[in-house]
């Protein structure tokens, strides 16, 4: 009965989002014609290379950017879908009868993440398609199950992290979605979404050992250029799942204390 | 006039029946504000609600009058679990809102003089997301939704347009109707009424009173209405700059205060005009959280 009740108020989470995009259809499709336009001028970096008269794989240069490209798309779906958990709440409105709401913390964080997934997924399914449709690609080697396995794994330290910056509109309602802009920088610059980690320097290869974004490039790459298998890829996926499992109760610990401190401080209300 | 087909309520956890419905023992709230003061910077404490003690009773209705500013929202927000109070206790049937949070969710529902809603989607959607929050079925709430609204004369064929298309009275129906479809035990209602045309405001004091008579809820109306209060409430309690200065019966309140009139009574207790609490807020820069 209770896990019926749980199971009802996480679909509901999902629900409400739904309906959020059908309702924000066409402002849905103008930010996904800005996520191929972006991408497109960094996957174009490999020709412009070429043209300068550099030497260069450019199929693989190319395949190399789009998947960084992709994967970061899927990311920022991910953060800013958990961000809205208080940021959009907070500017409807409805933000104070959400958290009144006998649901469990978890089961709305986790809701958020179960729609964050999907949308994400088929955001990036499709930003893929076009691209690749658009430069004409060659993957002859691609295992897509594999990189599947990847993205599904990473996911969860995805949604974990995305919990611990989901709270920083509460603690700040005025600049706490810039300073969740700013985490995913920081994923950005060192988990080599375009490069290899291995250019970067010492302090920031330390650091992009514990960023998830670091094991997944690295897996997709694998399987979609190198067509690894799942049985392949272990050794991007160990720490996946050691990340995942530490940074889900991390994320729930985070946002609890940022909702105890606004409740505290009466931050938690709809003009912050 | 035809029963409120609210839920069959939850399976609520009240660990006694004969307990009060709301009992607050010194409840206070207070807010501390860091400000530049030269190079430094100072903490400066505003009291938002003094140690508050009080009981309401089940299947009573309260009525807590004060100004703008004298705390009755903080006081929601405190039994809503929204804000943690600083000191004192407070339990909704025996729960503490402090330690046991979840259970006195799902005995309250509130409904606040903002009707806040996502303004894009539909009433329907509102209302149904809202409803899987509290346990409620899909297929339970296609039938309740309908049923509920049309109660609350809330015209049916506009349940599918945007919250944005309707009127303020409207929309403080569908925030009523979202209130009652979780069917809550405790009813904590913030100026419902406010800004709503003198025939929606008959609706909803109307549905208030059917909440209490034919579903045994008790509510807790804050409001600036002395009418209103009068003709709800069993007792009014009257808040004024955070202190609860008195909590009776209207016709108590009249005799204490040698008043013809609620009206009369609350003057004298606060010892100004509404108008002047107005200046008051518009000298210091408006309400505190």
């Amino acid at each position: 009965m209770m896990m019926r009740t749980e199971l009802t108020g996480l679909a509901g989470v999902v629900e409400r989002n739904v309906y959020l995009v059908k309702r924000y259809a066409w402002w849905e499709v103008a930010f996904f014609v800005y996520t191929v336009a972006s991408s497109y001028t960094i996957v174009l970096i490999a020709k412009g290379i070429q043209t300068t008269g550099g030497r260069l794989d450019v199929n693989r240069v190319t395949t190399i950017l789009l998947i960084g490209a992709v994967v970061w798309a899927y990311l920022s779906s991910i953060f800013e879908v958990l961000t809205d958990t208080v940021a959009w709440e907070r500017w409807e409105g409805t933000i104070e009868y959400t958290f009144m709401a006998p649901l469990a913390r978890s089961v709305h964080l986790l809701g958020m993440g179960v729609f964050a997934i999907a949308y994400g997924l088929l955001r990036a399914a499709l930003l893929f398609a076009v691209m690749a449709f658009s430069f004409r690609l060659a993957m002859p080697n691609a295992n897509f199950l594999g990189a599947f396995a990847v993205v599904a794994i990473a996911s969860v330290s995805f949604i974990g992290i995305g919990m611990m910056t989901a709270v920083l509109p509460l603690i700040s309602p005025e600049k706490g979605t810039q300073l969740g802009f700013m985490a995913q920088g920081l994923l950005l610059a060192v988990s080599g979404v375009y490069y290899d980690v291995a250019v970067l320097p010492a302090p920031l290869r330390a650091v992009a050992r514990f960023s998830p974004a670091t094991y997944t490039l690295d897996g997709i790459r694998s399987s979609i250029i190198g067509g690894t298998g799942v049985g392949g890829l272990w050794h991007d996926l160990w720490p996946l799942v050691v990340i995942g499992a530490v940074s889900i109760p991390l994320g729930l610990w985070v946002f609890h204390q940022g909702e105890v401190h606004a409740k505290r401080h009466g931050k938690l209300k709809r003009s912050g | 006039m035809s029963p409120l087909p609210v839920a069959a309520p939850m399976t609520v956890p009240v660990q006694d029946r004969a307990m009060p419905a709301i009992q607050a023992i010194d409840l206070r709230k207070e807010f501390r504000r860091r400000e530049r003061v030269g190079r430094r910077f100072e903490t400066t404490r505003s009291v938002a609600l003094a140690p508050t003690t009080f009981r309401v009773e089940r299947g009573e209705c309260v009525a807590i009058l004060g100004q703008n500013g004298s705390g009755k929202s903080t006081l929601v927000r405190l039994l809503s679990t929204l804000l943690l109070p600083d000191g004192g206790t407070a339990r909704v049937f025996g729960h503490d809102i402090r330690t046991d949070a979840r259970a006195v969710r799902r005995l309250v529902n509130r409904v606040s003089v903002e009707a806040s809603f996502f303004k894009k989607l539909s009433a329907f959607e509102n209302l149904s997301y809202a409803a899987r929050f509290y346990g409620i079925r899909p297929a339970d709430s296609r039938v309740r939704i309908p049923e509920i609204v049309e109660r609350l004369s809330f015209p049916a064929d506009r349940l599918r347009e945007p919250m944005e298309h309707l009127s303020r009275g409207m929309q403080q129906k569908i925030a009523l109707a979202r209130a009652l479809l979780t069917a809550p035990v405790v009813l904590l209602l913030d100026e419902p009424t406010t800004g709503l045309d003198p025939r929606s405001k008959l609706e909803v004091q109307a549905l208030v009173t059917d909440m209490q008579e034919q579903h045994d809820a008790t509510v807790l109306l804050c409001t600036h209405d002395l009418a209103e209060a009068e003709e709800l409430a069993r007792r009014v309690g009257i808040l004024h700059r955070g202190e609860l200065i008195a909590l009776e019966a209207a016709a108590g309140l009249k005799l204490r205060y040698g008043a013809a009139t609620l009206e009369e009574a609350f003057f004298a207790a606060t010892g100004g005009r509404l108008e002047d609490e107005a200046d008051r807020e518009a000298d210091e820069g408006g309400e505190s959280p």
